[in-house]
């Protein structure tokens, strides 16, 4: 079965343009962030962080239950926030 | 007003509510069933997505997870907020722009290929299924509750009241049903939470009073805690204990999983924009990360709190009395919890007085000894019960207690519901008219459909008798299944042009059929007991447990699909324009069905 969905002769063309590849660098960057204060500092570098003390614990027990969360919940945003621009920088957003 | 006339009136209220909204919201918007989430702001769709997302396993038994473990159960905070970065930017927008409604549709014309959408349809079958059995378990529990029965009673009469929400349609999609949910279940979430923490901290934000200082003690909660589960023999709280590579694995199995659902990136498909797919991920998170945020408060909180029921004057001093459980007040819920099934205690050396510690922790032998302790004297507590109880053990007024019943059956509800209406449009719209029997009428369509919601609902039953694990370890399994079948299909199908049709079936098939293999092996066959292998305290590969394994089944998915495509014929060109296309935002129509 074929996809019928409308294709504008723009955005078959999208793949040179540079777009793609900012995109690829967009979400490369924000996924180590993503990978580092989850299993970085959450997990594998907590031993690393231990001198840091926060209410009773240290550094790496608060990014595992807190602060990932929050720091998911900014990635996520600045990447709309970003893509939007990227969108309308390259031409291809919604009309 | 005794208590269960409030709990029945609270839940009573709360079902009134979504009903009152479904006969509302349906008024206006009879023409199209799938055109629920079109028009509706981001903010509103992130609500009910996060109403459809959090279940059982979040509401009823994560933070009693966190409560017994403590730092080594942070894989599930992390691991099922995590997974929407990974929605938000590897999945969602493109999925948007494709313009079908369901991911198996995706899947089918990505790879040009009718077996493809087969596989993917027995993929989500499969992790559907296993999800419905977490979310049975967790209905069984707050039904055996709040009508103070046997939890295997409760989880029959709840599969009745699921069945007949999701046949007649109670929240079919309907957005505005689901934005009520939300609201009940953060409500009821929050509240007893709140009280907790104003008691033990003075805080009246329960995410910060965790961090904060213990009133009674003039020491920061965590130390407090860490201090008193040692005393008990218990493993220091914020301490790590288990294996960091399977920790590492289990975290990233359920942020695979999450975004490899089908029934959460459904919800993606039919909002009105490209960018307003990437806006919604974030606002679901935040409404998600309102409960989450709490979620481990709640956990250390109500730990610290059982401590000290059954510790009262300190653990260096006399245990509770038996005579003090049966009539102090305070204890009460220990009575109405024994007649679930779920928590039991016994007097061992007949002192008259019950010993909460952890009588394998070889430190507190020569305690026991000397005070003539037999072991363990609180025998059983079923992790799966301290949201629901905590209210209760914090002695809070009784219509905290009925609203917490209701947010835990709004929670388990809604998911049951939206899973069996996923399976059921599997089965009937996906397999049986997109494949076997394409010129079924309308009427037969929905007729299988309900037949199917049944079949799923008694699968369900029987296999969630013998839970493999605590709801939450349950729902675990399928976010697994999942990652190892779904998730990779979706993003290879996006980010590779290189992988081909026969890639992928072979890429999806290999990935569940390992992930699969491994949970039988370890859980025992279709989760029967004595039937299985290993166990996870003992696990196959080394420190991997079958909850873990997913990251790795996405893995040999990832590498079986690469192989297998570079070893067949080439993607053809109008799939690789399709590709194209996905990838940027412009031209985006509405979403359209495939049939």
């Amino acid at each position: 079965m074929v996809d019928d969905t409308s294709q504008t002769p723009e955005a078959a063309g999208a793949d040179d343009s540079g777009y793609w590849s900012t995109n690829i660098r967009i979400i490369t960057i924000c996924l180590i962030i993503w990978a580092v204060v989850s299993f970085g500092f959450g997990i594998l570098l907590r031993p690393l962080l231990a001198g840091i003390s926060v209410g009773g614990t240290d550094l790496g027990f608060w990014f595992a239950q807190q602060g990932s969360i929050l720091v998911f919940l900014a990635l996520i945003f600045f990447y709309a926030w970003r893509m939007n621009q990227l969108d309308k920088q390259y031409g291809v957003d919604e009309e | 007003m005794d208590q269960f006339t409030l709990n029945l009136l609270f839940v009573g209220a709360s079902f009134a509510l979504y009903i009152g909204i479904a006969i509302w919201a349906r008024a206006g918007s009879t023409s199209e069933f799938y055109a629920a989430g079109r028009g509706v702001h981001p903010v509103t769709n992130g609500m009910a997505t996060a109403a459809d997302w959090m279940s059982a396993a979040s509401f009823i038994s994560m933070a009693g997870l966190i409560a017994f473990t403590g730092y080594d159960n942070s894989s599930f905070l992390m691991g099922w907020t995590g997974g929407y970065v990974l929605l938000a930017l590897l999945l969602a927008p493109y999925l948007r722009k494709f313009g079908k409604f369901t991911v198996s549709e995706f899947i089918g014309d990505r790879f040009y290929s009718s077996t493809a959408r087969l596989v993917a349809v027995i993929c989500l079958l499969v992790a559907s299924i296993t999800y419905v059995i977490g979310q049975m378990q967790g209905v069984g529990i707050a039904f055996g509750r709040f009508l103070e029965i046997d939890a295997f009673w409760g989880l029959l009469i709840g599969a009745c009241v699921v069945f007949a929400y999701a046949v007649f349609g109670g929240m079919k999609g309907v957005t505005y049903t689901q934005v009520a949910q939300y609201c009940v279940l953060i409500t009821a979430y929050t509240i007893p939470a709140v009280f907790i923490s104003l008691q033990l901290t003075g805080t009246p934000i329960p995410a910060l009073g965790l961090f904060g200082e213990h009133t009674a003690s003039g020491e920061p909660l965590l130390q407090k805690l860490d201090q008193i589960v040692t005393d008990l023999g218990f493993k220091a709280y914020t301490a790590a204990h288990g294996s960091t590579i399977n920790m590492v694995l289990f975290t990233l199995s359920l942020m695979i999983g999450t975004a490899g659902l089908p029934h959460v990136i459904m919800r993606f498909f039919t909002v009105p924009k490209v960018s307003d797919a990437r806006w919604s991920a974030g606002w679901t998170l935040v409404f998600i990360a309102l409960l989450y945020l709490t979620a481990p408060a709640v956990g250390a909180m109500a730990r610290l709190n059982i401590s000290d029921l059954m510790w009262p004057n300190g653990t260096d001093a006399e245990a509770v009395s038996v005579e003090q459980i049966e009539s102090d007040p305070n204890y009460a819920w220990m009575a109405t919890w024994q007649k679930t099934g779920l928590l039991d205690w016994e007097d061992k050396n007949g002192d008259g007085k019950i010993q909460y510690y952890n009588d394998a922790s070889a430190d507190l032998q020569a305690k026991a000894e000397a005070n003539g302790w037999q072991g363990n004297e609180l025998t059983k507590f079923n992790r799966d019960i301290l949201v629901l109880a905590n209210p209760e053990i914090a002695s809070l007024p009784g219509w905290v207690i009925g609203l917490v019943a209701a947010g835990g059956l709004a929670a388990a509800l809604s998911t049951a519901a939206g899973l069996l209406l996923a399976i059921s449009s599997a089965v009937s719209h996906d397999l049986l008219k997109g494949q076997l029997t394409p010129n079924m009428s309308e009427k037969n369509e929905l007729l299988a459909a309900r037949i199917s919601m049944a079949a799923a609902i008694v699968v369900a039953v029987l296999l969630g008798l013998n839970p493999p694990g605590f709801a939450a370890q349950t729902v675990a399994l399928a976010f697994g299944l999942a990652a190892a079948s779904i998730f990779p299909a979706l993003m290879m199908g996006i980010f590779s042009t290189r992988i081909n049709n026969a890639g992928a079936v072979a890429g999806m098939l290999a990935g569940l059929t390992v992930t699969l293999l491994y949970i039988f092996l370890h859980k025992g066959w279709f989760f029967i007991p004595d039937t299985n292998s290993f166990t996870d305290a003992n696990p196959l590969l080394g420190p991997v447990k079958s909850t873990s394994f997913g990251a790795i089944g996405a893995l040999v998915n990832f590498i079986v699909a690469y192989v297998v495509s570079g070893m067949t014929k080439e993607t053809p060109q109008h799939i690789k324009d399709l590709v194209a296309s996905v990838r940027v935002p412009r031209g985006a129509g509405a979403a359209v069905d495939g049939h």
